[in-house]
């Protein structure tokens, strides 16, 4: 890369990278970042990673691929795996000490095993110097000791708010509320028209997650407080509660045995008017075949989350990383593979590729046209920028993971929205279950 | 060497060996090791340290943990006595003459061929809550007003999900059954006949008692592939609403594997043993007594 370009980025990146990583330093450093690796003779590389959400990705992946290996002489060969099953299978990895030599793995994977993992802090700090910083989320996945880094984001599939604008309309906004308060006014004047808005509440991994747990950290609650202290149960996350009764008073009849799949189609159908998801609802309204759901893309928009009163704009999304494991025999090849793969001219490919499934960890790559080229991608671009893991505000680990993979969280929200429990008791019954995890 | 060979016992022993190793390598291995690992800390990616009971009484006093337990016995016992019921009025049926039984009978057996993933996925469409077409065809009748939320109300899961289970099952008991029937010498029949018995008279004197083995042999498997279900309910309900349709198996694999604490998964899935040998044994030394299926009071 000429450093002309190299500069393009650090202009247009200032702005963002503030908070993330220090501009100073990377404007010092705007020379040392030179990387030197060599990989190893007659490599070769092993990957496996989740199945693609859209067709693009995985073709724009494979060309890049190939254009590592046209490079580099170095074979890789990729598997592919639906997401939910590449944990199992990584973790049967660390364990035994062989498989592939990268894996491309979710969330906190990376924290279930770290000491399996290569170090990869020369590799994060030569890609955020580059290329305007991570996100702070990325740290708290992947640099859990805030010193070494166990992987190398990839980015997240976001979840945001989707909604019909000439519905929106019809009950009286123009736009998207920015705040909880005129969300909950939406959505009642949304069922009085008889367009309801509906958000899973059965155990769908994906979409019954992101927004209860953006509830919850709305209203200030979180599952643990810095020192790995259970304190879901408290005075906020049962306002969270309160509130979601009566959010679920406005949803669509039949949330509560939602997967991930039924809101899409049910969106798709034209049965509601907002829901929460990744940008798949839209395309799949834009490529259509029928042209009844065809119209619909130009109804569609996508939203942030709105703000609640703790202020802060919160979300949780499918983050993804890159692992290197230790057992490999030509690390030094594969922290190529993964660095060639990062850079602008691959990873920004596979991002217009992807149509904006996966937003970027790193912040010089919001400017990415993907987002701009449609105004209604703007929303999943700053997908990263205010997103937390899971197990906030606390480490993460097996006790996160457990927390999470138990769906604690949607069972509380799905407990009190639908009144099977009191908040009180919802709140809790989850602090008696966290607690548990927590406990180790 | 030859002579050795040429010994029975010798012969034998080398005859079962690629049988025993296959069952002691895809069966005793695994099943061995998940006992042990039920009694480590072990997690996805770290070996675990021995800990005892722990895992066990930490499950006990797990609510998740305690509800599906129940929920695997209400659904086991519910399903199976549905499928029992309608298995053997199913059986009865196509034991009568009926025009076109060939095909009849490959017919029923249709749900049992059809992989279960694939029908849970018809299941799932079936009781959507906005896509149902139960509802749909409800409501255009106008028997009802709102479309029926089958996955979504704890109880009316627990029994959409046994109605899914039961139409899976009744096909295999039927069958089974039939097959059992058909073994029932006709002269036992003909001498009822002579003895004026009536129908019912047959059918609970003649019938019935000639079936119990096989009767017993199909309600043992069918009791053990209710207990251990987990693809019907993965697909349905992943557990939900509320974990009201967990059963141990899909709770194991939840904790696990996703959730990373293998030793605590595989001290759930372990818990089902004692029960699925309960089942066993009560089939073998309960159902099978000779002299009670053959009339004479109990020894």
């Amino acid at each position: 890369m000429s450093n002309m370009k190299r500069r393009d980025f650090l202009k247009a990146t200032a702005g963002v990278a503030a908070g993330a990583a220090a501009p100073m330093i990377w404007m010092k450093d705007a020379h040392a970042q030179q990387w030197s690796n060599v990989p190893e003779k007659g490599a070769k590389l092993r990957v496996l990673r989740w199945s693609r959400f859209v067709q693009g990705d995985i073709d724009q992946y494979m060309v890049n691929v190939k254009k590592f290996t046209d490079k580099y002489g170095i074979d890789v060969r990729v598997d592919n795996e639906s997401w939910e099953d590449v944990r199992p299978k990584a973790a049967v990895a660390a364990n035994t000490g062989a498989g592939p030599d990268i894996i491309l793995g979710t969330n906190d994977d990376a924290d279930l095993y770290p000491d399996k993992l290569l170090d990869v802090t020369d590799l994060a700090n030569y890609l955020g110097k580059k290329y305007g910083g991570w996100y702070p989320v990325c740290e708290a996945y992947l640099r859990p000791d805030g010193k070494k880094w166990i992987g190398i984001p990839l980015g997240a599939a976001g979840s945001m708010m989707v909604y019909r604008e000439s519905q929106l309309k019809a009950a009286g906004y123009d736009s998207f509320p920015k705040d909880t308060d005129n969300f909950l006014k939406m959505m009642k004047a949304l069922k009085d028209k008889g367009t309801p808005g509906g958000f899973a509440l059965g155990h769908a991994t994906g979409d019954a997650n992101t927004w209860c747990h953006w509830l919850v950290w709305a209203f200030g609650g979180e599952m643990v407080d810095k020192s790995g202290k259970v304190v879901i149960d408290s005075p906020e996350t049962i306002k969270a509660l309160d509130y979601s009764k009566e959010l679920y008073a406005t949803f669509i009849p039949g949330t509560l045995s939602w997967l991930d799949p039924s809101n899409n189609k049910v969106f798709l159908d034209g049965q509601i008017s907002v829901t929460n998801n990744g940008i798949s609802i839209y395309y799949a309204a834009k490529n259509s075949k029928d042209p009844k759901v065809a119209a619909l893309a130009a109804d569609i928009n996508h939203a942030q989350y709105p703000v609640g009163p703790s202020g802060s704009a919160t979300a949780f999304h499918l983050f993804l990383n890159q692992m290197i494991f230790k057992y490999t025999k030509y690390p030094k090849a594969a922290k190529e593979f993964i660095r060639f793969m990062m850079e602008d001219e691959q990873y920004g490919a596979w991002m217009q590729a992807g149509i904006g499934y996966v937003a970027q960890p790193l912040a010089a790559y919001a400017k990415n046209p993907i987002w701009t080229v449609d105004p209604k991608h703007t929303p999943y671009r700053d997908v990263l920028m205010n997103m937390r893991p899971a197990g906030y505000d606390g480490k993460l680990g097996y006790a996160s993971a457990g927390a999470l993979a138990d769906f604690i969280i949607v069972d509380m929200v799905a407990e009190a929205a639908s009144g099977s429990k009191p908040p009180k008791e919802a709140a809790a019954a989850a602090q008696k279950r966290a607690e548990r995890y927590y406990k180790v | 060497m030859h002579r050795l060979l040429d010994n029975r016992n010798v012969l034998g022993l080398l005859f079962m060996l690629p049988a025993g190793a296959l069952l002691i390598v895809f069966l005793t291995y695994p099943l061995g090791l998940g006992t042990w690992l039920g009694f480590t800390d072990a997690k996805i990616g770290r070996p675990g340290e021995w800990i005892g009971a722990e895992n066990f009484t930490y499950l006990f006093g797990d609510s998740v943990a305690r509800l599906s337990l129940f929920n695997t016995f209400f659904y086991t016992f519910v399903a199976s006595i549905l499928k029992f019921a309608l298995g053997l009025w199913l059986a009865l049926l196509l034991n009568k003459n009926l025009p076109f039984k060939a095909f009849l009978r490959a017919i029923v057996l249709l749900p049992f061929i059809v992989p279960t993933a694939l029908s849970a996925i018809a299941f799932w469409w079936m009781y959507d809550s906005q896509f149902s077409v139960i509802s749909w065809t409800l409501s255009k009748m106008g028997i009802i007003d709102r479309y029926i939320d089958f996955l979504g109300e704890p109880w009316l899961a627990r029994f959409s999900t046994i109605a899914a289970n039961v139409w899976r099952g009744v096909p295999f008991v039927a069958i089974t059954l039939l097959a059992g029937l058909q073994t029932v010498p006709p002269s036992l029949y003909e001498a009822a006949a002579l003895d004026g018995a009536t129908e019912w008279q047959k059918f609970w004197h003649v019938t019935l008692p000639m079936l119990t083995p096989i009767i017993a042999v199909v309600m043992t498997f069918s009791v053990l592939f209710t207990f251990t279900d987990f693809q019907l309910i993965y697909v349905l309900t992943r557990g939900g609403p509320l974990n009201a349709t967990h059963l141990m198996a899909t709770l194991s694999f939840q904790r696990a594997i996703p959730g990373g604490a293998l030793g605590e998964g595989a001290a759930l899935a372990t818990s089902m043993v004692p029960f699925l040998l309960a089942a066993i044994l009560f089939s073998y030394f309960g159902l099978q007594r000779r002299a009670w299926q053959q009339g004479a009071a109990d020894k």
